[in-house]
């Protein structure tokens, strides 16, 4: 069995050890016996049909998110659109996340216009929510990161949440809801790297790309305890991290 | 004045400054894009301009080093010297720092180029830079899903050199045998340096060296003297293919714990001594390279060897302190980028293959909160190392995942919680008069500074 990852805009959309992602699903395939290989695809690179099982898509920053914007309109826009139709698993951090919502409002200048599979849309904003970020999902337990954007997504109507802050800001820092899960797709704030302290949600994209690829979803487990031992002491750093445990303790 | 290169020059300079002003790094790859999409010569037309020409280093390992080495003999000789110090080695950053030293009109206000140049990029640069002297340092396994295999960059490498004309200069390492027989198909002038060392050799091939094959006719090579990886004397049994005779050799080579080498090179003009304030092997390599290149080009001996004295190391001060029967290495990781030569220097240094090391990580505000960096860094150049390899520091259990995912198996992973208690079981795991190297970030330094003073290590030590 063979796995192709698509790392989109991996030269101009990679930062805060965004490549983690790709290492954590490159390993745990490995790990498993997959043969898994990551191509990446940036600006004017046409996509392949057929040619791949998951999707990446990193961070950057906002002059970098112009060009990205300009290049998803048209067809190949329409192709991961039509990708994420049909079940293919997607991880898109914060920049990334943003564009894979309805638009982005720069501080200046034009609104990007974003892909639109999430209800979702982001404005910029004006201080930048930095710091450890613990977000409670029901589909994937306690998720941990680390957050640094200054656009605030806000969720529309239809749009689902990955799960709801614990600690830190999330999606606006105003209604504790952080990401956005459609499909296969997912989109969050989180860096970290986020993958390999978060395995449940790396083998949720590799076990969604084997049922699509093969029609099997067999995945034999891996000693996480490493994983398990950094999410428990990332949440433990974001508890005694945050604003209100620092004056607590004063 | 070529108006088009000037707004090429003068649009690549402003966009460098307001990067630079808005605190986004250095500013060499937007603007080096810039000046290319003006001016896709700008390059071409810039180099052509410098008078004493252009050098260019290449190589897997140390081209950073030796440039800046280089560029330093140079600048020392009171030459003025364009260089591409950033690291930016593609060429919109190459783009970028010609830009940046030339004047508003498109003229260059250097002498003479250094240009390193990342081995992808190198039959690029070398054809829009048309160099006086190439610089080949060696070819390692490195970044292979960038790269492709070693052979498809000695091969795009072999069609640059066949079109170099006699004017040129090929100064290469012939100590790597797949840089040997690459000279040999150039019509360029070749010159060649390598060690002629007796007690710095290594008995076996390592088990992670390119190239134990002959690049002729693929038979095992056998290895009279083996220096560093595949670096060595050599020869093929079966075709006779060896390394070819020493221009300038490196021989008597003292390495001086962890601050310094020295070494006699022999040179056409008679033996000069080296001395180099940066520690290991592959630093003497460095050293050698920018000598030979320095001395090719026509400087004097002592103008070369005042220049590598001069030379510091590019990451922080290494320490070393006797605690309880053991000597422990302390270099101090802040980044991506000086990770990645502290994990160089380990993965390059004679014993760093099997030395037990461990890596305190925090995240107080003077390391940066966000600890996602170590994903940055190219730990994975640990995996193939027998070492055992530990953690400690607020985030420990991090670096324990970061290696996992490197490939280090996790039967050489020790996990071991804060600092206090891991130091001591660290210690405890090294044999009496074994060496261990520690890797703290910034705070972890200062708080192992504290521990090690309060268990009787003298403070004056950190002031030496």
């Amino acid at each position: 069995m063979k796995l192709t990852i698509c790392w989109l805009y991996g030269k101009t959309m990679n930062i805060y050890g965004d490549r983690g992602n790709v290492l954590a699903l490159l390993q745990r395939c490995h790990w498993r016996g997959i043969d898994c290989e990551a191509v990446q695809v940036g600006i004017g690179e046409p996509l392949e049909a057929g040619h791949y099982d998951i999707y990446f898509w990193g961070g950057g920053q906002d002059r970098e998110q112009i060009p990205v914007s300009a290049d998803i309109r048209g067809p190949k826009g329409d192709f991961l659109r039509a990708e994420i139709e049909d079940g293919a698993p997607v991880l898109a951090v914060c920049g990334g996340y943003q564009l894979l919502g309805q638009r982005y409002h720069p501080h200046e200048g034009d609104d990007l216009p974003g892909l639109g599979v999430f209800d979702a849309w982001t404005n910029a904003g004006r201080d930048r929510f930095i710091g450890n970020i613990v977000v409670d999902s029901e589909e994937f337990g306690p998720l941990v990161g680390f957050e640094n954007h200054s656009g605030r997504t806000f969720l529309g109507p239809t749009a689902r949440p990955l799960g709801r802050v614990r600690t830190g800001h999330g999606n606006n820092g105003v209604d504790k809801t952080e990401g956005c899960r459609y499909r296969n797709s997912i989109g969050c704030y989180l860096h970290g790297a986020l993958l390999p302290k978060n395995p449940a949600l790396a083998d949720f994209l590799i076990r969604a790309a084997l049922q699509r690829r093969y029609g099997t979803a067999d995945l034999p487990p891996i000693d996480d305890r490493l994983e398990t031992a950094a999410r428990l002491s990332a949440i433990q750093r974001a508890a005694a991290t945050t604003p209100a445990s620092r004056g607590w303790r004063r | 004045m070529d108006p088009r290169l000037a707004a090429a020059v003068n649009v690549s300079k402003l966009s460098a400054s307001a990067i630079r002003r808005l605190g986004r790094g250095g500013g060499t790859a937007i603007p080096g894009i810039i000046a290319n999409v003006i001016d896709p010569g700008t390059l071409d037309k810039l180099s052509r301009q410098v008078a004493a020409g252009c050098l260019v280093v290449a190589g897997t390992n140390g081209k950073t080093t030796t440039a800046r080495m280089l560029a330093g003999i140079l600048e020392g000789a009171g030459l003025g010297v364009i260089h591409n110090r950033s690291g930016s080695n593609l060429v919109r950053g190459i783009s970028a720092a010609f830009a940046g030293e030339s004047s508003i009109g498109g003229q260059p206000r250097g002498d003479i180029a250094v240009i390193e140049a990342d081995e992808a990029a190198f039959p690029e640069v070398v054809r829009r830079t048309k160099p006086r002297l190439i610089l080949l340092l060696n070819l390692f396994r490195d970044q292979l899903d960038r790269y492709g295999e070693l052979d498809s960059i000695a091969s795009s490498w072999r069609e640059t050199l066949q079109s170099l004309s006699p004017s040129q200069t090929v100064l290469v390492n012939a100590d790597d045998p797949v840089l040997a027989a690459l000279a040999g198909t150039t019509n360029a002038r070749v010159i060649t340096f390598g060690f002629d060392e007796h007690r710095h050799v290594l008995d076996v091939l390592p088990h992670a060296a390119d190239s134990g094959s002959c690049s002729n006719c693929g038979a095992a090579l056998r290895y009279s003297r083996l220096f560093l990886s595949h670096l060595g004397e050599y020869c093929c049994p079966n075709c006779g293919f060896g390394r070819p005779r020493l221009d300038f050799a490196a021989r008597d080579i003292e390495l001086r714990g962890l601050d310094s080498s020295r070494a006699v090179v022999d040179t056409p003009d008679g033996p000069v001594a080296v001395s180099v304030g940066v520690p290991g092997l592959y630093n003497v390599y460095n050293a050698l390279a920018a000598a030979a290149a320095a001395l090719t080009i026509g400087l004097s001996q002592s103008v070369t060897a005042t220049g590598l004295a001069a030379f510091r190391s590019a990451f922080g001060r290494i320490e070393r302190v006797d605690f309880q029967g053991r000597r422990l290495v302390l270099v101090l990781i802040k980044n991506p980028v000086g990770f990645n030569e502290v994990l160089r220097m380990l993965a390059m240094s004679g014993n760093g293959d099997t030395t037990p090391t461990l890596f305190v990580i925090n995240d107080l505000d003077a390391d940066g909160r966000d600890i996602s960096w170590l994903w940055d860094a190219d730990v994975e150049v640990l995996a193939g190392m027998p070492a055992p390899f530990s953690t400690a520091g607020i985030r420990s259990a991090d670096m324990a995942v970061r290696l996992k995912y490197a490939g280090v198996p996790t039967d050489r992973i020790t996990p071991l919680g804060d600092l206090e208690g891991g130091l001591g079981a660290f210690v405890d795991s090294l044999p009496p008069g074994g060496t261990g190297f520690i890797l703290p970030t910034y705070t972890a330094m200062l708080e192992l500074r504290r521990i090690l003073s309060a268990r009787g290590v003298v403070p004056a030590f950190w002031q030496q």
